[in-house]
């Protein structure tokens, strides 16, 4: 579709007064949960609109955080794609991903609603080591659920959270993955909710949550936007914005600097867990977007090599980017993941995080649709956590391999 | 097409003939084979309603002894239509009502989801994640069909907000017992009896609370107050600890007898 100057103002705006982007989004949660919902709506406008809690905010992202981050010219990457390639490094951030600006974000948010204690629910572990990072710098009690599969997978992130003084609880049901992490974070969340805040860690879940997150997360484009306009000639804008998307939270904070210029915007799913891709609507953890489902509605398992993108959901406005067609949702397969890891690795010294790695596998994959352009992909992560595991699959290990699907 | 008596005017009718409403629950599929004639041997030990729960992937109200019944009833094949062919079978002449979550709704569609209950002589339906402000659609093609949408009310809710959602509740108001999830608790919640008083203040229609009642004793103490109560996992966690299908019809006699003698 044709985007006007007009119509591209209302990209990434707020949502409606239910929670909505299009007809996406939502606040599909138990009754006891609804009054808790609607504070936080409250508690969030008022702080988002209080200047002393955002220049709080983003003084403990320079100070702790490490912001901004910078944008790397990839120029031997560049020459071996055929396009012009700039990374935006959240991996360079404290905790070694993006997530910590939602964390921080949601920490001072829950303080200043009274609130003490902090659960939240991770799938890699990134989310899970910065809330736990957030709630040990501000003297927080934290509870991170996580499935067993993905402790198997991500030991050491367990261990990093516990050095950080939360509590990591095993989630036995379902696939044991971080969609039933979810499940467990809020069953916890339904039982503590006067003392407890819910720090989810996604563009998902019900109202305020997509949007919350990524007002917080909004400073990566904004970053973003302003260091191109130094870097790229003309109207300062790179051709194509990409990210990975699970959740969608790092792809949430980039676009929405771009949401408003001619960038073509591309999120990258894998494709065992593309919701976008399937294009099926569908109502779970808080809200209505994509999901993958059968044909009676039961949730189905996700399938990926890198444990932050196993989920089956997408948060909802990036089903309403992909339903008006303001961005694009391609999919990507565990091993062309695995070939973009190695090729950063090698052709710029960056290793990154198996997450972004999606989004470098898309690129590849369309080099001659990319020919001649400028293309900046959101690095939201490092692959420090990934090594073990990516090692195992390339030695053949039996068990490791069957992580991957083709 | 199977009919049953309509849940308002029977649940009604029976509280104000001094009767103490017991509403126990399936899981519709668990145990696998046996599971039909939990309702049978229910309604006739005494239940006035039943809930028959169709079994969700990512049911984030339950506990673990709800989640289990309703993942091996999953991975042993059950499904809404066939689940619903199986309750439009049933011998009973009181009302059913089905207990799922909403997506289950959604994907069937609104209107196939409310002409597939009626058909199956399920004449209420209660989706625990879907609150007052999104239900509307979902109860006014319930309204329609003749479905019940008996909504939830919680502790966490102010007065204003209890109100609200007792009016738009059809069938009887649905107090939830405690802030938490679906289980059973050692000692009754305070929060049992607080919400059945708040809602008795507000509306006229049959106030049934639920969750973390688990024995005949908690059922009586929060009946004095509450004009029923519904039981479940209590009902489940007996099966699934080994117990037969016979148990758990002797373990509902067993809260009849209860409440009937207080």
């Amino acid at each position: 579709m044709t985007i006007t100057a007009d119509h591209a103002d209302s990209f990434m705006g707020d949502p409606d007064d239910t929670g909505r982007f299009g007809q996406f989004g939502g606040r599909y949660v138990p009754e006891t949960l609804v009054p808790a919902c609607a504070e936080l709506e409250v508690a969030f406008k008022q702080a988002w609109a209080d200047p002393q809690f955002k220049d709080e905010f983003h003084n403990l992202l320079t100070t702790y955080g490490g912001r901004p981050s910078p944008v790397t010219e990839c120029f031997r990457l560049s020459e071996e794609l055929g396009f012009r390639v700039l990374l935006k490094r959240e991996d360079l951030n404290h905790t070694g991903s993006h997530k910590i600006n939602n964390v921080i974000g949601q920490a001072l948010l829950a303080k200043r609603m009274g609130k003490n204690r902090l659960v939240a629910e991770t799938g890699a572990g990134q989310h899970g080591v910065a809330t736990a990072t957030a709630a040990a710098l501000m003297g927080m009690e934290c509870i991170v659920f996580m499935g067993e599969v993905d402790i198997k997978r991500q030991a050491l992130n367990v261990f990093r959270m516990q050095l950080l003084g939360a509590e990591v609880r095993t989630a036995m049901s379902g696939s044991r993955t971080l969609k039933d992490a979810v499940n467990e974070a809020m069953r916890d969340w339904v039982a503590t909710v006067n003392t407890t805040h819910y720090c989810l860690g996604s563009v998902m879940g019900p109202h305020p949550y997509p949007w919350m997150v990524r007002e917080f997360h909004r400073v990566i484009g904004d970053e973003a936007r302003s260091q191109c306009a130094e870097m790229i000639s003309g109207d300062g804008v790179p051709d194509y914005v990409v990210a990975c998307v699970g959740g969608g939270s790092n792809a949430a904070g980039i676009f929405s600097g771009f949401a408003d210029t001619r960038a073509k915007l591309i999120g990258a799913e894998p494709a065992g867990g593309a919701a976008v891709g399937r294009a099926v609507p569908g109502v779970v953890h808080g809200s209505k977007s994509y999901l993958m489902q059968d044909e009676f509605g039961q949730v189905q398992e996700a399938h990926s090599v890198s444990a932050g993108l196993d989920y089956p959901g997408v948060g909802p406005e990036h089903a309403h980017l992909a339903y008006i067609g303001r961005a694009r949702y391609e999919s990507v397969t565990d091993s062309e993941v695995l070939d973009a890891f190695q090729l950063l690795a090698r052709t710029e010294g960056i290793i990154p995080a198996l997450e972004p790695a999606h989004g470098l596998a898309w690129m590849v994959k369309a080099k001659s649709e990319l020919a001649g352009t400028t293309v900046l992909l959101n690095m939201s992560g490092r692959g420090d956590k990934d090594v073990a595991q990516v090692q195992a699959i390339l030695d053949g290990d039996p068990e490791a391999l069957a992580t991957m699907r083709p | 097409m199977t009919v049953r008596p309509d849940l308002e005017s029977h649940l009604t009718e029976r509280r104000d003939a001094g009767r103490k409403l017991l509403l126990p629950y399936v899981t519709g599929g668990y145990p696998v084979k046996d599971w039909p004639r939990l309702i049978e041997g229910f309604a006739a030990a005494g239940a006035d309603a039943i809930e028959i729960g169709i079994p969700f992937s990512d049911p984030v109200m339950d506990g673990p002894t709800i989640q289990e019944a309703s993942s091996i009833a999953l991975s042993n094949g059950a499904n809404p239509p066939a689940i619903l062919d199986r309750v439009a079978q049933a011998d009973v002449d009181i009302p059913l009502i089905a207990m799922t979550y909403y997506n289950v709704a959604f994907r069937m569609g609104h209107k196939r989801f409310a002409d597939a209950l009626v058909t199956a002589g399920v004449g209420g339906a209660i989706l625990p994640d879907l609150p007052l402000e999104e239900a509307a659609d979902w109860a006014e093609e319930a309204d329609r069909a003749g479905v019940a949408t008996v909504m939830l009310a919680a502790p966490t809710g102010d007065d204003a907000r209890l109100a609200r959602v007792a009016e738009r509740s059809r069938g009887f108001v649905y107090g939830v017992g405690v802030v938490g999830i679906t289980g059973e608790r050692a000692e009754l919640s305070a929060s049992a009896t607080e919400i059945a008083t708040r809602l008795k203040a507000i509306t006229s229609k049959p106030v049934v609370v639920g969750l973390g009642i688990s024995t005949p004793a908690q059922a009586v103490e929060v009946a004095q107050i509450a004009d029923g109560v519904v039981v479940a996992s209590a009902i489940i966690r007996r099966m699934l600890a080994g117990g037969s299908t016979d148990d758990a019809i002797e373990f509902v006699g067993e809260l009849r007898k209860a409440l009937d003698a207080s």
